[in-house]
């Protein structure tokens, strides 16, 4: 039960995507395609593998079988050393933020422009400053991640993987864990990044933020995406299996 | 009833018979892929060590960090074990006369075993499990992760600066520690075997060469990989939260004292051929 909507040109392409954990069997045939400057939200049970999926995409995770096709390279398969060209055009929203314990929220936010651009200390400097205004951190600069809260924490995770602004961000279960006052910042933040044309996938299980945030929603059930479609489709959907979702009431 | 007695003793000691052999085999698997991983690292140390960017900044950190901080419990064992050694030869060689030949004795056993040795189970007790409890716990949340995912190498940026850097501290912490060991040795030689320190450096001098310095420091080098590569290749497959952090500390401390001692034998055993022998 796959439907496509009619979009523009395709982002990134995931085809017949396996994965299997020993005898765990994750993925069993996952594809979809996200098209450029939207955000596509994936749903799924826990355990079903909607991590594993943003995983591979980067490489962190080698798939089985299957492809993943991002500006004409197949990314599955590729070495260490070719994936970081890949992986500068990607930004990865971790869960807790991931941020390095020993390094500020500044040396944080520079990390990957100083390993990725020829900037100056200064020119590094002023965007830091100016990511930290967007995500509502002025002034955090020296701060270590130890003495951040998890709102805090998570924003400067989603700074650090937007400030080399990538074409694709990934989005891992961001607002987890957070009170509805830090979800809404953060929520927030990601749609100041919206406006700017971001693409991406957000995973969730929070069901109310991803209809807030996404432009289609894609449901990972049994190894497959079971559907894929606009968020007001998905809403109006009166399979039982979308409804259970929508309505939260699936275990 | 005595039938049905010795079927479940029969059940029961296959039972122990194969619980038994489990637990070998999960000992064996351990074993091996300790010994692939490990070499799997090397080979990619070995792969990215030449190649750019490299990280000097950190190889200073990691110095600072593994060796300056080391300084201090390193100089204390090394002056407890050398007054330690002079006393109990002094004692010991006292009963047949022949208390003047404590220096030698003292100054080839620090230099050659003590020294090295002792340096090298410190630095694996302090040293290992720091770098396999931060390696660790920057696996489990995830921060190694970012490392890849920012198109950056593990290899370069955690594993390659702590492995220089233990390759060049432990060296020269050993020699430290060989020089205060030998500093403790003479000040009980002086309070209480009655040998002045001239003629201790002198006997010491006389009794030791080159080789003595430069075989004990070669062990260190091997000691000092085997320590770094194994806590990192630890570190970076740690799993099961901070639970998972502290086994894998533990981990690294046995398996390198146990490595350091045991290696210690065949360094030994190669340098006495090599090397002593001429």
């Amino acid at each position: 039960m796959i439907q496509k909507t009619t979009n523009p040109r395709i982002a990134l392409e995931v085809r017949n995507l396996h994965k299997a954990f020993g005898q765990k069997v994750v993925h069993r045939g996952v594809s979809f395609e996200l098209y450029e400057g939207e955000i596509l939200g994936l749903f799924g049970g826990s355990g079903t593998g909607k991590s594993v999926v943003l995983r591979s995409i980067i490489g962190l995770e080698k798939p089985d079988q299957g492809e993943i096709i991002f500006e004409g390279t197949n990314i599955v398969g590729l070495k260490e050393k070719h994936l970081v060209k890949i992986r500068t055009q990607m930004g990865y929203v971790f869960q807790n933020g991931a941020l390095f314990d020993s390094l500020t929220v500044e040396e944080n936010l520079a990390y990957p422009l100083k390993e990725h651009t020829s900037l100056s200390a200064q020119e590094i400097h002023l965007r830091v400053n100016k990511m930290l205004e967007l995500i509502d951190m002025k002034g955090s600069n020296s701060l270590f991640p130890s003495e951040l809260s998890g709102g805090m924490q998570k924003r400067a995770g989603l700074a650090r993987a937007t400030i080399l602004e990538p074409k694709v961000i990934l989005f891992d279960e961001p607002t987890a864990g957070l009170d509805p006052v830090n979800t809404k910042r953060l929520l927030e933040n990601i749609k100041k990044l919206k406006k700017g044309g971001i693409t991406g996938i957000f995973v969730t299980h929070d069901i109310p933020s991803a209809f807030e945030i996404a432009d289609r929603i894609a449901i990972l059930y049994q190894g497959k995406i079971y559907i894929i479609d606009t968020v007001e489709n998905i809403k109006k959907s009166t399979d039982p299996l979308v409804q259970s979702f929508v309505s939260g009431s699936f275990h | 009833m005595s039938v049905t007695f010795r079927k479940l003793l029969s059940m029961n000691s296959q039972s122990h018979y194969s619980a038994f052999a489990q637990r070998i085999g999960a000992r064996l698997l351990s074993f091996f892929q300790f010994v692939g991983g490990f070499t799997k690292l090397c080979f990619e140390i070995g792969s990215e060590c030449f190649e750019r960017p490299f990280y000097p900044r950190l190889v200073l950190q990691q110095i600072l960090t593994i060796g300056v901080q080391s300084i201090l419990l390193v100089s204390i064992t090394a002056l407890a074990t050398g007054s330690v050694m002079a006393l109990q030869f002094g004692y010991g060689l006292a009963k047949f006369g022949g208390t003047l030949y404590v220096p030698k004795i003292v100054a080839m056993a620090i230099l050659r075993e003590m020294g090295p040795v002792f340096t090298s189970l410190l630095v694996a007790g302090r040293i290992g499990s720091g770098i396999a409890s931060e390696v660790g716990s920057m696996k489990v949340t995830q921060q190694i992760d970012a490392i890849r995912a920012l198109g950056t190498s593990p290899i370069k940026r955690i594993v390659i600066p702590r492995l220089l850097a233990s390759l060049i501290a432990l060296p020269i912490l050993t020699l430290l520690a060989d020089y205060i060991g030998l500093i403790g040795a003479m000040i009980v030689c002086y309070n209480d075997l009655a040998i002045n320190s001239e003629y201790f450096i002198s006997k010491s001098i006389e009794s030791l060469v080159m080789t003595d310095i430069l075989t004990g420091m070669a062990k260190t080098v091997v000691f000092a990989f085997f320590i770094s590569v194994t806590a990192c290749w630890k570190g970076l497959n740690t799993e099961g939260g901070t639970q998972g952090v502290g086994n894998s500390t533990t981990w690294v401390v046995v398996t390198s004292s146990i490595f350091i001692m045991i290696g210690d034998y065949f360094l030994t055993k190669l340098f006495i051929i090599t090397v002593y022998a001429h």
